[in-house]
Order: C-alpha cells, then sequence, then structure tokens
C-alpha cells in the first residue's frame, strides 16, 4: 500500500521529464569552422568570379529624355500643358548590341511604393467582377467615381496613373528611317495574365464597360488600348498588367517591348538609331526623371556588378577570417588531447 | 520539470518537489544570499534518543548502522519496533532491576506532556508537542518503562509489565526561563526534569542533551536531531557557488554556533568568529566596530580607498555570529549600513534567537542594501514572513506543517535538494530564460527593423514589407517553436557538471548573460541583419532581371526574397544559439522553415486566389520568385553575411576568452572521445552501441549521482576553486588543470592506488 502510494507520487521517469532526451550539443570547434570558412570563402569566391564575368558580356544602353537640358530634343515637351508632342532620341552603336534586347522604360522619384497609392485598386474589378464596375470599392477613392458619379473602370490611382509615353526605334540606314519591330508579348507576368487579371466574360468587351468612364488620365479607355490587337485590351493589356506590378523602390524600370524579330532577333547592328517618344507622361512637377535602356541579359538576369563584386568581397573576407582564426588558434587553442 | 525530477523526490516522505510559481524560475539562477531556518531545514527534526548517562556511568551507541542488534520485543512486547539503540550494557543494568536506571526512566515515562494512542493492544502511538519529548518517552517505552495512557489526573505506566498509576498533582511545563519541566505526583517525590540544553558535537549530528534530576541527578540524556542528508556538502557546493547563506534560527546562540560547525559553515580554520552578543545599542556598536577593526585591519594601508574596494578583497574567512538582543539594535536605522558591510565580508553569518519578524526585517535589509537576489528556506510556520519577504521562498514540507509551503514559491522535502534547484534547474533556467530573450529581440528587430530602413523608399508611407499573411506568422508559426524549444530543452552543460563546478553559477549572480550590454548586443545584431536583409536585395534586385527580361525589383517579388532571407537567417541563428539539439529541436527547426514554404506556396496558390481574389494579392509571386537564381544567389548571400561574422565572433571569443561553462563543455567532449576506446577496451558494449554524436556519458554520470560527490568533496572543492582561479589567468594554465583533472576523472580504474583529490592537490601547485 505504502509502495503504491509511492510510485503514484514518483515523478515519472521518462527522458522528457530528467531532461535527459538524447541530444546532439555541437561546439563551435576549430575542426569545423575554420575549414568551414575556407570552404564557404572559396565557394563564394568562384561564384563571384562567375557572377562578375556574365555580368560583364551584358551590354545596358540607357537615355534619359526627361528634356531638362535645353540642348536634348525632349526639352521642347517638358511642359506639361503640351499634349501630344514627339521628341526624337538619337543615338549610335559602334558595334553590335547582342539580342534579344530588351527594351525598358524607367521612372526616378517615383514612389509606386507608397503604400495608399498600391492599395488604390479593386481586386475584384480587376478579375473581371461585373458587380464592381458599378460600385467600386472605397480604397479606389479619389479616383472612385467622376464629378458626375459615374463609377471609373479600372480605378484606382495606380491605373490612373499608367505610363502613357509611346515608343518607336528607327535605324538610320543611308539616311532612311527603318523601323525595328517590338514584340510586346508576354512581357507581363504569367500569373497575372492568366489568373489575376480578368477581363468580364463580355462580348464585344466595349459593353461591359457600359455606364463607365475612363480614368482621367487616360486618353483611350481600356477597352480600346490595343487597337491592333483585340486580345490585348482591357486589363489584360500587357502594359497595363506590366504598369499594375509595382515597383518595390522608387528608382525603378519595367519592361516595355522586346527586340526578338526580323533582322534584329541577334541583336541590334552597329550603326545609328532614333528613338522617337510620344511625350505625354508628366514626371517633373515631383522631380522625376524619365529613361529608357536597352540591355540584354544573361543566365544570370541583367547587368549586375554589385552580385558578382559582393560575392567576391564576402569570400575573400572568409578566407581571411579563417586564417585570423586559424592564427588565433594557433595560439590559443585548447590543448589536443594525447 | 522542476516538479517531474526524480532527483528531488524524497522517497522517505513520498513528495516530490513542487514549482508553485512559474515566474520565478530565471531568478533561481541568480541566488546571491540564502536566508535558512534551522529545525526542521537543515536537520531533519526527527529527534532520537542517543545516549544517557545514569548516575555517572555513560552509556554510549556503538555506531552500528544498519541492523538493530537489541531485540526489545523479546523482553518487552509494548516496544516500539522502529527503535534503534545499541548498547546491550543498559539494557542489562534494566533488567536486572539497577534502581538508578529504574528511577531514570520512570521519570521519562512520567514528566512530559506527550498524549498516547492506543488502538489496540500493543500498539501504541505517541503524539508530542516537541519531538524531543517524544524521543524520550519512546526511549523510556523501550526500556520497560512504557507510558499507556493519562487523564486530566492520571498517568498510566506499564513498568516491566506492571501497570501502575500515578495521580498528578501538577504540571509545571517546560519554558525557556525555568528551563526544565516539572510533574509532582503521588508514589514518589517531585520530579524535576531540568532541561539545560548543552550541545554536544559528534560528528555530523547535532545533539540535545537533557539533564534529569531527581533531587539529585539521575542521569542525563543526549537526544541527537539528525542533520538532514547531504547538508553541509550542499552548503560547501553553494558557497562554492558563492551563494552567501545566513542561517537565521529561533535557537540558543550555542545550538545555532554547533550546526554551523557541522554544517560545515564554520569551520575551525577560520581566520576569527565574531560573536555580537551585546543587549544595549551601545555595546553592540562596539562590537561591531571590533570586528570591523579586525576585518579590515590587514588592509589598513589601503583605507583612503573607499570601503567598496578593499570589502571584496577581504582576505581570510570570517563569519559572524549574532543573537537576537543584538540584531534588534544592529537593524536600527543607523546601524544597519554598518551591520550589512559587515556580515556581507564575512563567510558565514548566523543569527540566533530571532523572531520571525526580525528573520523578514533581515531579509528586508539585504534586498535593500545589495539589491541581490534571495532565498529565504524555511519549514515551519516561523519562517512565513521570511519567505514571503524574500524573493524566492523555499518551503520544506516536513514535519511541521505546511504553513511554510503554502507560502513558499518552491517546496521540496529536504534541504538538499537546494542545491539542484539552484545549481541545475536554476541555472538552466537562467540560461533558458536569457537566450530566449536575447533571440525573441534579435528576430523581432531583424523582422521590423526592415519596415525601417524600406521607408525611406515608401515615401514613409508605413507599407509593409512583407505580405500580410507573413506579418501574421512570422511571430506565431515561422519563428516561435524552435526558440521555444530552445527556451524548454537548451542546456549548456549536463547537470552533473554543474553540480560539480558550482563556479558556473556565477554568471547569473552577476547577471552576465542578460543585461544592459548584451541587450544591445542583441538589438544591434538584429538591426544589422535588418540592414543587410533589407539593402542587399535592394542593391542587387532593384536592377536585376529575370532570364525572361521582366524586372526583379516589384514590390512582390522584393517581399518574397525579404521574407525568405529572413526565415532563413534567423533559422540559421537559432540553429547556432541552441547549444542541446533535441530530437524536438530538430522538428521545431526543419519544420519552420518547411512550414514557411508550404504556407508560402498555398497563399501565393491560384486556388487561394480564385476564392478570394480581393484577400490574395500575391497569387503567383512565390512561384515565380523562389525559380529565378538571382534570388536565390540573394538569399544565400544574405544569410551568409547575416551569420558570418556572428560565427567568427563566438570561435574567436571561444579561443580568447572561454567562459568556464564552454571549457567544461569542452573537456565533455575531449572525455567523450576519451571515453569512447577506454569503453571498448572494457567490453563496455553499452557505449560502443550509443551512435557518436550521442552524449555516451549519460549512463555513467547518472549513476554517479551525489554519491562520487559526497565521497570526493575534498576533491570536488579543490579542483574547482582551482579551475575558478586559473580561469582568469592565463588560458594554457588553467588548461592544463583541465586536462589534469580529466585524466584523473577518465581513468579512474587503471590507477586505482590514486586518490583523486591527491590529484588535485598538484592542480593547485600548478
Amino acid at each position: 500500500m505504502k509502495e503504491e502510494l509511492e510510485t503514484a507520487n514518483r515523478p515519472d521517469n521518462t527522458a522528457f521529464t530528467q531532461q535527459r532526451l538524447p541530444a546532439w550539443q555541437p561546439m563551435l570547434s576549430a575542426g569545423i569552422v575554420i575549414p568551414g570558412f575556407v570552404l564557404i570563402g572559396l565557394a563564394f569566391i568562384g561564384i563571384g568570379v562567375a557572377l562578375f564575368i556574365a555580368s560583364q558580356n551584358i551590354t545596358v544602353l540607357e537615355k534619359d529624355y526627361t528634356g531638362v537640358e535645353i540642348t536634348s530634343d525632349c526639352y521642347k515637351c517638358s511642359n506639361p500643358s503640351d499634349k501630344n508632342c514627339t521628341c526624337k532620341l538619337d543615338f549610335s552603336l559602334s558595334n553590335l548590341f547582342e539580342g534579344p534586347v530588351f527594351f525598358y522604360y524607367g521612372l526616378s522619384n517615383y514612389f509606386q511604393s507608397q503604400r495608399s497609392y498600391g492599395v488604390s485598386k479593386d481586386d475584384y474589378q480587376l478579375s473581371g467582377d461585373l458587380d464592381y464596375f458599378k460600385t467600386p470599392i472605397s480604397a479606389c477613392s479619389p479616383y472612385q467615381y467622376d464629378a458626375n458619379q459615374n463609377p471609373i473602370v479600372p480605378c484606382g490611382s495606380l491605373a490612373n496613373s499608367m505610363f502613357n509615353d509611346t515608343f518607336k526605334l528607327y535605324q538610320i540606314v543611308n539616311g532612311t528611317k527603318k523601323l525595328v519591330p517590338f514584340d510586346g508579348k508576354g512581357i507581363a507576368w504569367w500569373t497575372d495574365y492568366n489568373i489575376k487579371y480578368r477581363n468580364p466574360s463580355v462580348t464585344p468587351l466595349k459593353n461591359a464597360f457600359n455606364g463607365t468612364v475612363k480614368p482621367p488620365f487616360w486618353s483611350k479607355p481600356a477597352y480600346e488600348l490595343d487597337t491592333s490587337d483585340p486580345s490585348n485590351n482591357g486589363f489584360v493589356n500587357q502594359d497595363f498588367l506590366v504598369w499594375m506590378r509595382r515597383a518595390a523602390l522608387p528608382d525603378f524600370r519595367k519592361l516595355y517591348r522586346r527586340i526578338t524579330e526580323g533582322d534584329y532577333a541577334s541583336g541590334l547592328p552597329a550603326g545609328n538609331y532614333s528613338l522617337e517618344i510620344g511625350y505625354n507622361y508628366p514626371v517633373l512637377s515631383f522631380g522625376g526623371r524619365k529613361k529608357v535602356v536597352f540591355s540584354n541579359v544573361s543566365w544570370m538576369g541583367g547587368k549586375n556588378q554589385f552580385l558578382g563584386i559582393a560575392y567576391l568581397v564576402v569570400g575573400s573576407l572568409c578566407v581571411v577570417m579563417s586564417t585570423v582564426m586559424l592564427i588565433v588558434y594557433a595560439k590559443f587553442k585548447f590543448p589536443e588531447d594525447d | 520539470f522542476i516538479n517531474w525530477d526524480r532527483k528531488m523526490f524524497c522517497p522517505q516522505c513520498n513528495t516530490a518537489a513542487e514549482a508553485r510559481t512559474t515566474t520565478l524560475n530565471e531568478e533561481l539562477g541568480q541566488v546571491e544570499y540564502i536566508f535558512s531556518d534551522k529545525t526542521g531545514t537543515l536537520t531533519q527534526n526527527i529527534m532520537s534518543f542517543s545516549k544517557c548517562s545514569i548516575n555517572g556511568h555513560a552509556y554510549d551507541i556503538l555506531v552500528v548502522l544498519g541492523n538493530c542488534e537489541l531485540d526489545f520485543s523479546s523482553f518487552n512486547p509494548l516496544a516500539d519496533p522502529d527503535f534503534c539503540y545499541y548498547d546491550n550494557g543498559l539494557l542489562k543494568s534494566v533488567k536486572l532491576g539497577d534502581l538508578h536506571s529504574h528511577e531514570f526512566f520512570r521519570l521519562l515515562s512520567l514528566c512530559h506532556t506527550v498524549m498516547s494512542e492506543e488502538k489496540k493492544e500493543g500498539e501504541l502511538m505517541y503524539k508530542a508537542q516537541s519531538p524531543d519529548e517524544g524521543a524520550l518517552v519512546t526511549a523510556a517505552r523501550n526500556f520497560g518503562f512504557v507510558f499507556r495512557s493519562r487523564t486530566p489526573g492520571t498517568v498510566t505506566v506499564t513498568e516491566l509489565g506492571r501497570p501502575v498509576t500515578y495521580t498528578l498533582l501538577a504540571i509545571l511545563d517546560f519554558n525557556n526561563i525555568r528551563k526544565r519541566m516539572s510533574v509532582i505526583g503521588i508514589h514518589m517525590h517531585a520530579y524535576a526534569l531540568t532541561q539545560a540544553r548543552t550541545h554536544l558535537d559528534i560528528q555530523q549530528t547535532h545533539t540535545h542533551a537533557h539533564q534529569t534530576h531527581l533531587d539529585v541527578l539521575l542521569g542525563a540524556t543526549a537526544i541527537e536531531d539528525k542533520l538532514q542528508e547531504g547538508v553541509p556538502e550542499t552548503i560547501a557546493i553553494l558557497s562554492l557557488a558563492n551563494i552567501k547563506i545566513w542561517v537565521l534560527t529561533g535557537d540558543k546562540q550555542e545550538t545555532a554556533v554547533n550546526i554551523g560547525y557541522s554544517c560545515k559553515m564554520l569551520t575551525g580554520d577560520m581566520t576569527e568568529v565574531f560573536i555580537i552578543s551585546g543587549n544595549t545599542v551601545l555595546s553592540v556598536r562596539e562590537e561591531l566596530r571590533y570586528s570591523n577593526y579586525l576585518l579590515f585591519l590587514p588592509l589598513s594601508i589601503y583605507l583612503s580607498l573607499p570601503p567598496s574596494i578593499y570589502q571584496d578583497s577581504i582576505s581570510g574567512e570570517f563569519a559572524l555570529v549574532i543573537n537576537g538582543h543584538s540584531l534588534a539594535h544592529a537593524l536600527e536605522a543607523d546601524m544597519e549600513g554598518e551591520f550589512v558591510s559587515t556580515a556581507c565580508v564575512c563567510r558565514a553569518v548566523i543569527c540566533c534567537r530571532v523572531t520571525p519578524l526580525q528573520k523578514a526585517l533581515v531579509v528586508e535589509l539585504i534586498k535593500k542594501h545589495k539589491k541581490a537576489v534571495t532565498l529565504a528556506i524555511g519549514d515551519g510556520a516561523n519562517d512565513v514572513s521570511m519567505i514571503k519577504t524574500a524573493h524566492i521562498g523555499v518551503g520544506i514540507s516536513g514535519q511541521e506543517g505546511i504553513q511554510a509551503v503554502l507560502a513558499s514559491d518552491y517546496s521540496f522535502s529536504q534541504f538538499r535538494f537546494l542545491q539542484r534547484l539552484l545549481l541545475v534547474h536554476g541555472r538552466w533556467s537562467y540560461l533558458r530564460m536569457c537566450r530566449f530573450l536575447c533571440y525573441f529581440f534579435y528576430k523581432n528587430f531583424a523582422f521590423t527593423m526592415v519596415h525601417f530602413w524600406f521607408g525611406f523608399f515608401c515615401g514613409f508611407s508605413a507599407q509593409t514589407v512583407y505580405d500580410q499573411y507573413f506579418i501574421t506568422l512570422y511571430n506565431i508559426v515561422y519563428t516561435s517553436l524552435p526558440v521555444l524549444a530552445m527556451g524548454i530543452f537548451d542546456q549548456d552543460v549536463p547537470e552533473q557538471r554543474s553540480l560539480e563546478y558550482p563556479k558556473l553559477y556565477e554568471p547569473g549572480q552577476l547577471n552576465l548573460l542578460f543585461n544592459k550590454r548584451e541587450f544591445f548586443i542583441c538589438i544591434t545584431q538584429g538591426i544589422y541583419t535588418s540592414v543587410v536583409l533589407f539593402f542587399l536585395p535592394y542593391a542587387i534586385l532593384s536592377h536585376g532581371t529575370q532570364g525572361t527580361g521582366e524586372p526583379l525589383a516589384d514590390y512582390q517579388t522584393f517581399a518574397v526574397t525579404t521574407a525568405t532571407a529572413l526565415v532563413i537567417v534567423v533559422s540559421v541563428q537559432i540553429a547556432l544559439d541552441t547549444g542541446y539539439w533535441t530530437a524536438i529541436n530538430h522538428f521545431f527547426v526543419w519544420g519552420s522553415v518547411g512550414s514557411f514554404f508550404t504556407i508560402m506556396l498555398a497563399m501565393h496558390s491560384q486556388i487561394l486566389f480564385s476564392i478570394f481574389p480581393n484577400q490574395f494579392h500575391f497569387v503567383g509571386s512565390a512561384q515565380s520568385t523562389l525559380v529565378q537564381p538571382l534570388v536565390w544567389l540573394t538569399i544565400v548571400l544574405a544569410t551568409v553575411i547575416c551569420i558570418v561574422p556572428v560565427l567568427a565572433f563566438r570561435f574567436l571569443k571561444l579561443d580568447l576568452k572561454p567562459q568556464l561553462s564552454d571549457t567544461v563543455r569542452y573537456t565533455q567532449l575531449v572525455r567523450q572521445k576519451t571515453r569512447k576506446p577506454v569503453g571498448r577496451c572494457m567490453g563496455g558494449g553499452r557505449l560502443g552501441a550509443r551512435g557518436g554524436s550521442r552524449r555516451s556519458g549519460y549512463a555513467f554520470a547518472h549513476q554517479e549521482g551525489f554519491g562520487e560527490l559526497i565521497t570526493s568533496g575534498k576533491n570536488m572543492r579543490l579542483s574547482s576553486l582551482a579551475l575558478a582561479n586559473f580561469a582568469s589567468r592565463h588560458s594554457s594554465s588553467w588548461i592544463d588543470t583541465l586536462r589534469k583533472k580529466k585524466h584523473s576523472n577518465t581513468h579512474p580504474p587503471q590507477r586505482p592506488g590514486e586518490k583523486p583529490h591527491s590529484n588535485s592537490t598538484t592542480v593547485v601547485q600548478t
């Protein structure tokens, strides 16, 4: 009886309750840390060299066309009251710009990552829900309804501020302008194009927009964004999708077109080029800048000197640290077991 | 875990240790002062009759442990079967009818206030007001003078099988002034039992002696109140751990001093024992001044320095004994500072004749002046005030009821469990709590500060860097369980090592593991991590593009990259912090990383988006981001940049400025390595069978337990003192000591002739 009572009160003898769970107790021993550092260092140096070489092989051509300087051809367009202004940007290539070449537009000091700007859109509307065509969500305000209480579709600041400069690239061959064909397909994310943004299933698309107005800054309604390709309209317009995927940083660039067709599939040959710009988008009012970027890519994406250098530096530091640790260890080491 | 600890279970009393509060565990690792009660705390409070002297003839105990040689039941059917007494001579003299012996035991059986209860014939139960009375009556009972029952006016005694009833005329109860108890009855003259308590120090036993008078001195009895098991060892270890132990007792000064000696709190080789027993303010002050003068005499050349400096550098061992009257004066406002400063340089302080209120006042005094964590331990109702005043109250569930237990934060049944509570559980709790807190600050700073940096790039618009679901789940799912597992299971050194090296306890007292500096380091590390986590993706992704030419600098890609890097970095960090990887830790760490990817892919999946298009904006982000080589290169780089400095720093710290715990861990590791071949030579299949990564020392160490500690108390004490001394000096020299110690412990079977402590003597000499 007494023993029974005793065993009832006695704590369980399990590895858990007695804190005797089998465990692995790692120590930062020199045998692991120093070779580990050397290994990491060497691996990083290797990767760094590869990245650096890959990045060196990438060509980037960047041109500002905001028109701040008087010498610039776009200076005349920098006045926001001037509508439908066109200007041109001339440049020459001394050797072949290897393809495929990607053509970007870039904006600086433009805070697409601003919170209230970013949420100023209606995901229901953009996924083709007709109920939200009539009553957009309030997050879109002040671009929810126009002055006549007509719903704006697509609503919100993000859509309203869509970039609307247009570009045409010509190669000057023997004094005549030869149009470089642009490819605007598949420049947006696959999920955006196929899942996130959907047009309402109404044909023709125009009818779905009955009773709505276009965003005030837009020159054309959503269903007429691309007159050349009827399937590239509404919310699945590639340029629209690119714009709606907002940038994280105030200095960003977005893909405009690819140069993959015709004579230019293998790249832009050496020669003189002229870029004709339909200058519509005002940035000077908030101190922004606009630029165009031509670039090709490697296995690791676009030009990225930083990554290669960072890998090289970190790798070297690891090796240096391991040497320092080796010296320290040799001086103050725990005695080896004899 | 404290409740579950088998080593704090007392089989005799059938009670396990109990933590009655959950908020104080980490303070157990920081205790600097212990205030202890004596009776029932240090001692068992179980009195046993051990010696007597009748008519000048002394009957000694023959110390034969284990079996009772005398068979009382043969001549006395009413004998208590549990009673052990080892002197045949006394029994013989009783049987022979020696008058003095008979008178002596008759007196013992009569002169008391014990109540008896007889459930059935021959089975007597005694209920004594005080345990020593009970012991005397039980002794008399076994020698044939059986106290059977009492009524208000009579006492019935069976004298050698013959029932005799005495009529009581008066009982003069025992009190401290008369120091005797008298029973006046018909049949005999007035008996006066004088209880002048004198104290004998028989090895580790504390003995009350009772002199018995019957007009003339009939004889003297000696009753011993055994010290609890392991008390001197516990006190020795705790004082090695730099915990100061004060005994606050209601007993007389001599009793207290004797207890002090038998507990090894006071030792013969102490330089000076100050006894303060003045009854007036002036004399107390005088005595305090005098002791101060003696204390600081060797340091008088430094007297120009402020007291705080030379207080710590006092050499020699001093002890202070103060009694209740003096204490009352010493606690007065103008003298308490002096009292505290004197008392704190003494290795042992004993306060005797103190009232419960004074106990609390002393604790309060130390709390006020020393800002140290105090622990009070006691078992009786008179300790309740002290237990409540101290930061941590420990109740001993012993003989004197459970008032103390009810007032306490922790309770167990034996004083010796205190060392386990403090050195093992307290230390671990403190360590765990510190690591837990540090990591918690770290990971939240790493998480949150990213937003601060992002603020510069989003126009300070409170845009979050991460997906809203990531923010919700980060602290709940992705990073909570590993740190919880660490906070529960982490141990830097195994339990037997922390008992072996009490110096390991010191970081807790000095609060070395979590102070402003450590906090600052954690925060800095967190901020550093957040800088890396934000600016690295910023630098890499801002102009990075996918293989298809699409830029990677969009918000959602950035969010996914940063979040992934964050989870990986903090997981690697917890992996570095965890010193004790159990299967649960593995499960939690890997599980957290796994759950992060699983949940993120689910959240960004098309199915969820098609159900709630307005809730899951990140559709497809994870899927398209995590296939980019650039993103992974960023994450790897961020992880390495965050972790490598920490790793290097810790490694260098380990080599340049190792903590004692690191050293102990290291020796553990080496020992484990050396043990393996030894184990095989000895044919230890059990050791060989265990995995290399497991700690093969477990089975051994577990069985060793206290026994080794107790038997080699001297060895342990010297070596750990030596360790502590040498740790502060150049590393290589104390490494030598460790090595020697290691050898002496690793190969005991090979050197049977050599005693362990001879080895550590050489250690001290080096």
